[in-house]
């Protein structure tokens, strides 16, 4: 109980209120304790990639070992993380090595190969949900739409009617990002802003303490 | 009547081919539509073009293949007006490891085009664990954060790094990101150390960033490939930016055409069913 919840309470407790205070209170000491924190911070985190790359190798390793389900998937993830290291290790990770032949051909292009397929699933999805059945409906159809033009330069093209003097699509698509949006987003922010506060000062006070694990 | 009716429901695979016709064409038939540039490009232009070569460019490839499309024009784009100016450039990728193999090629290629030397001119200094640290203790000390370069060179024996002590040498950070990367430049950088920050964003994101931009945290945006392609006319140097703007702007346009159909189904349908 003492080394499981009372230690981590005092550590978030006595972090959280010297970090507050030594943003708001500039000194010598502000300073080396900033930059203190900077570097142990630094160091756990390294420590969290190598038990990040222990983790995987351990978790894989006993799918095999286990042949669990898809085990086959496990295999071939620690062949091809063994490939990376190995490349990199013998090639070198600069332009035009092994290593990064390998990421460019194969990673990037299933990465983006498989993202751009949302292009089309998007597309698809766009034609089936954008009904108007309501003005609320017809208000979000419309500003797509406008934004949709507005964010193209075929949009320019087609206004037309800015020798009239009115504002031309991109213009209109301009002004729903700085105006409704901003002050929807603004709203969002400051919302969040103030619910991350309050979060932070319950975690330092021990108000909230669901970060400790279940008992 | 039955025929309105059909609109309604297009069998996918018609969007797929039609959204496949429009976005592969115009890569071969360019119509050249005119590329209008936005305040918040021009401003990112502005600035960097105010810059001496003195004047040191920080760049954040923050982003991964998935993004790649859109991101790296952004990153040719600003790198290119960098190098024309002879501003000095440095990149990193602070929070996204995959950026590595994204960002470092372009760099190199982009060196070799207009004769810059690796070192002197520009630096890569990769990925390092850290993320958000890093910002910060970027604001106290440069070297100590980064320690070497991608390829292992101590920073203190870089020309180009020698000098740099914290954000006060650096005139601006450009985050490319595929996420929100840059609200922790703004909250770490910016909020402590009032380093003038830039951001690339993708267009699914640049619409997050209005407020930021409004409020003075960013000197500007690019946002999407439009951003990238309003950059590269800025520059007089059109490439990949513009030529996907004219694929996106046919693809736009078929799937208004095809939400216009669905409607006329959808009210053909409902006006059927009231009879």
């Amino acid at each position: 109980m003492f080394w499981k919840k009372k230690v981590p309470l005092l550590i978030v407790f006595i972090m959280g209120f010297v970090m507050a205070v030594q943003y708001f209170v500039p000194s010598d000491f502000s300073k080396k304790f900033y930059d203190t924190y900077i570097d142990w911070a630094i160091v756990i985190g390294i420590f969290g990639g190598v038990l990040g790359f222990f983790s995987f190798f351990r978790v894989h390793i006993h799918k095999v070992s286990k042949q669990a389900p898809n085990w086959q998937f496990s295999l071939i993830s620690i062949l091809c993380a063994l490939l990376m290291i190995i490349a990199a290790l013998l090639g070198g990770r600069g332009s035009g090595s092994l290593f990064m032949k390998l990421f460019l051909y194969t990673s990037a292009a299933i990465n983006a190969t498989v993202f751009s397929l949302l292009a089309f699933y998007i597309s698809s999805a766009a034609y089936r949900a954008f009904r108007a059945r309501s003005t609320q409906a017809l208000a979000l159809l419309l500003a797509a739409v406008i934004m949709m033009l507005g964010r193209v330069p075929i949009g320019d093209s087609i206004s037309f009617w800015t020798a009239w003097g009115w504002p031309s699509i991109n213009e209109i698509s301009q002004w729903i990002l700085n105006v409704p949006n901003l002050a929807a987003k603004r709203a969002i922010i400051l919302g969040v802003g103030l619910g991350s506060l309050l979060m932070s000062l319950k975690i330092i006070l021990g108000i909230e303490r669901t970060y400790l694990g279940s008992e | 009547m039955d025929f309105l009716a059909k609109l309604e429901k297009v069998d996918r695979r018609i969007i797929y081919l039609i959204i496949t016709v429009a976005v592969v064409l115009p890569f071969f038939f360019r119509m050249g539509l005119p590329i209008t540039i936005s305040p918040e490009v021009k401003s990112v232009y502005d600035y960097i073009d105010g810059l001496t070569p003195s004047d040191c460019v920080f760049i954040s490839g923050d982003y991964d293949p998935q993004v790649d499309a859109e991101l790296s024009p952004m990153f040719d784009a600003i790198v290119r007006h960098c190098f024309e100016k002879n501003v000095k450039v440095i990149v990193a990728n602070v929070f996204n490891l995959q950026g590595i193999g994204l960002v470092e090629p372009r760099l190199k290629k982009l060196a070799e085009e207009y004769h810059k030397v690796y070192g002197v001119d520009y630096a890569f200094l990769g990925w390092k664990i850290g993320g958000s640290l890093l910002i910060m203790g970027m604001g106290e000390s440069f070297k100590k954060t980064w320690e070497t370069d991608y390829y292992g060179t101590r920073l203190g024996d870089m020309p180009i790094t020698r000098n740099i002590r914290n954000y006060d040498d650096i005139s601006l950070v450009a985050d490319l990101t595929g996420g929100g990367a840059y609200n922790a430049w703004i909250v770490y950088a910016y909020v402590q150390y009032h380093q003038k920050i830039a951001a690339g964003i993708t267009a699914v994101m640049a619409a997050d960033a209005y407020p930021q931009l409004q409020a003075g945290q960013l000197i500007g945006l690019l946002g999407g490939l439009r951003g990238a392609a309003e950059y590269e006319q800025l520059i007089k140097h059109p490439a990949l930016g513009s030529v996907g703007m004219e694929a996106q702007s046919w693809a736009h346009i078929a799937i208004i055409l095809f939400i216009i159909l669905g409607n006329i189904g959808y009210y053909a349908v409902k006006r059927k069913n009231k009879k």
